[in-house]
């Protein structure tokens, strides 16, 4: 495809700190957490202006899932503005604990484990044609995601266990896959997800969900991430030859290969060769290179990914981790947790480093590892602070931009509706809801008609500006775009 | 503000740090000076910012799965 919809869903990890004593435990903090969320959209499961999608998943992890984006750099913001959507979150639950008598600071960390071993996720959606055949899709893109850590794995500070001393791995998910290919994720994750819920016209599409990623911090990494799967998917879905990297044991493979920062671990490929993650890679990098030399380069961003891609595969092969240690979340992370444990004279079990692991992620922007490595220039970023501001506030160019629009307008005129990924409904005309089936879709008519029948919308209707909607409430991303400026008709007055 | 990824090494490796250690061994290297400034400066930041019993911290946080 040459214009692809994408999602990223991120699970988050929160913890209470009080400065004696156990803090609150993850549920009570939740419900602390979004009481703004639930006072906005009168739900602790929600669609927001910019189209995205926030909710309590289970363990009370919070998790926003970004709106529907077709451009990479649209989906890195999008996903960006959750994290900031999280901290504006946590501002206001400290200091509504504070005015209930607790004290202590609320961490809401981006990674995917917690100190018990209990994981959660990043999930990937990449909208694919229907008619892509699913045995080769697997067949190429299994490989792809078991070696794909080597390249935007977030890094790991692993404790030691009966195994292995403590030590740094790529990744923080690998150990907690279960499965190559399966349709349940709580019960037994795998790497691909086959739930086939496309949010689209089924005839035409499939959404493929990747359960295997990292969270990432590093937007660099994170373009790195999703602008080369979707050069592997445009290569499966082209039907060019693409060599034959298919596992034994994708399980036993991408275990091993997290846990070898040298990237010497060999697996076996099927048919009995065995191969490092930096050939495996490499031999899809050069594919890709060549596909994109012959098809052209489909978006803007084709040659930053192309270059950060041969890049780290050249770092981790050299183990010159310097040529990449701005840019990719591991090795951002390790030069970090080196450089402390060589000053502190600290060694991998001290938990210190496994703190500082933590702290990389947590979403803070004065007080999380990372923000502060970006502002001392020991870290890329591609984005703007202005960028993620809109972000939260203004969907992207797809359907998200209609159920924005849908949602903000509604709200305005106080008239109640639901909708899901798909779904427009005003409640009080429940036979006149709209699907909108095409992603792509910036607008709709039908969705404009159902819209004119709550009032004249060019006369009644302002458009709040993006200052005013920073000033007004806890968080911009829950804040209306319009109000209601005369002849309203309506009993509810909008919720603000 | 925004950087863009970077497309050099931006510390060099190999001989120039054989050179660099030759010289350190006459004078101490100023840029390796700057360095080590740079890094007890990130040093102190991050000691602000973590709890001080890191083992408590990292006990603290324990949360089911989620997905």
């Amino acid at each position: 495809m040459d214009r692809r919809v994408y999602g990223v869903e991120t699970e988050f990890g929160i913890t209470h700190r009080p400065t004696a004593g156990r803090g609150l435990p993850p549920d009570e903090l939740a419900r602390y957490l979004f009481r703004p969320v639930v006072d906005f959209g009168r739900s602790s499961n929600i669609f927001i202006p910019n189209g995205a999608r926030l909710y309590l998943d289970v363990g009370s992890h919070p998790e926003y899932a970004t709106a529907e984006c077709a451009d990479l750099i649209d989906l890195i913001a999008q996903d960006r503005a959750g994290e900031a959507i999280m901290h504006d979150l946590a501002v206001e639950a400290e200091r509504r604990i504070a005015a209930d008598g607790f004290t202590g600071q609320i961490w809401v960390l981006k990674n995917n484990v917690d100190s018990a071993g209990n994981s959660y996720g990043s999930h990937e959606n990449y909208l694919i044609p229907r008619t892509t055949h699913f045995r080769r899709l697997s067949g190429i893109l299994l490989p792809f995601l078991v070696t794909r850590q080597i390249l935007v794995g977030a890094g790991r500070v692993v404790p030691s266990d009966d195994q292995r001393p403590a030590h740094y791995a790529f990744s923080q998910r690998a150990d907690h896959m279960w499965e190559g290919i399966s349709s349940a994720t709580t019960r037994s994750r795998p790497i691909i997800n086959t739930r086939d819920e496309p949010h689209a016209d089924a005839a035409a599409h499939r959404r493929l969900h990747v359960i295997v990623g990292d969270s990432n911090m590093s937007t660099t990494t994170s373009l790195l991430r999703y602008g080369s799967t979707d050069l592997v998917l445009r290569m499966i879905e082209a039907g060019v030859p693409i060599g034959d990297f298919e596992l034994e044991n994708p399980i036993g493979a991408i275990r091993h290969i997290s846990h070898d920062i040298t990237a010497r671990a060999e697996v076996r490929i099927r048919g009995g060769e065995t191969m490092t993650a930096v050939q495996i890679q490499r031999g899809l990098f050069e594919r890709a290179q060549r596909f994109v030399r012959e098809h052209g380069a489909h978006h803007d961003h084709v040659e930053t990914v192309l270059e950060l891609w041969e890049r780290t595969l050249t770092a981790v092969e050299t183990g010159e981790h310097a040529l990449i240690d701005r840019d990719i979340d591991w090795a951002i992370k390790k030069r970090l947790v080196e450089d402390v444990a060589n000053a502190r004279g600290l060694g991998y079990d001290h938990p210190r480093l496994e703190q500082l692991d933590m702290a990389y992620h947590d979403v803070n922007p004065e007080r999380g590892l990372f923000h502060l490595l970006v502002r001392r220039g020991r870290a890329t970023d591609i984005l703007s602070a202005e960028h993620v501001r809109q972000a939260m506030m203004t969907p992207p160019r797809t359907r998200a931009a209609v159920r924005g629009e849908f949602l903000s307008t509604a709200r305005a005129f106080g008239a109640e509706a639901t909708v899901d990924w798909v779904h427009h409904k005003l409640v009080d005309r429940p036979l006149e809801a709209v699907m909108v089936k095409d992603p792509f879709a910036p607008e709709d008519a039908r969705v404009e008609a159902l819209l004119d029948k709550l009032g004249d919308r060019r006369t009644q209707l302002r458009e709040v500006s993006a200052e005013e909607r920073r000033r007004s409430g806890v968080c911009p991303a829950l804040t209306d775009r319009y109000v209601l400026v005369s002849g309203g008709t309506t009993e509810d007055p909008p919720v603000i | 503000m925004a950087a863009q990824p970077q497309k050099q090494p931006h510390r060099s490796g190999g001989s120039d740090d054989a050179d660099q250690a030759d010289q350190s061994q006459l004078k101490a290297n100023p840029q390796a000076t700057q360095r080590a400034e740079e890094l007890d400066s990130l040093l102190d930041e991050i000691d602000t910012v973590l709890e001080t019993n890191a083992e408590e911290f990292v006990k603290g946080f324990v949360q089911k799965g989620g997905e």
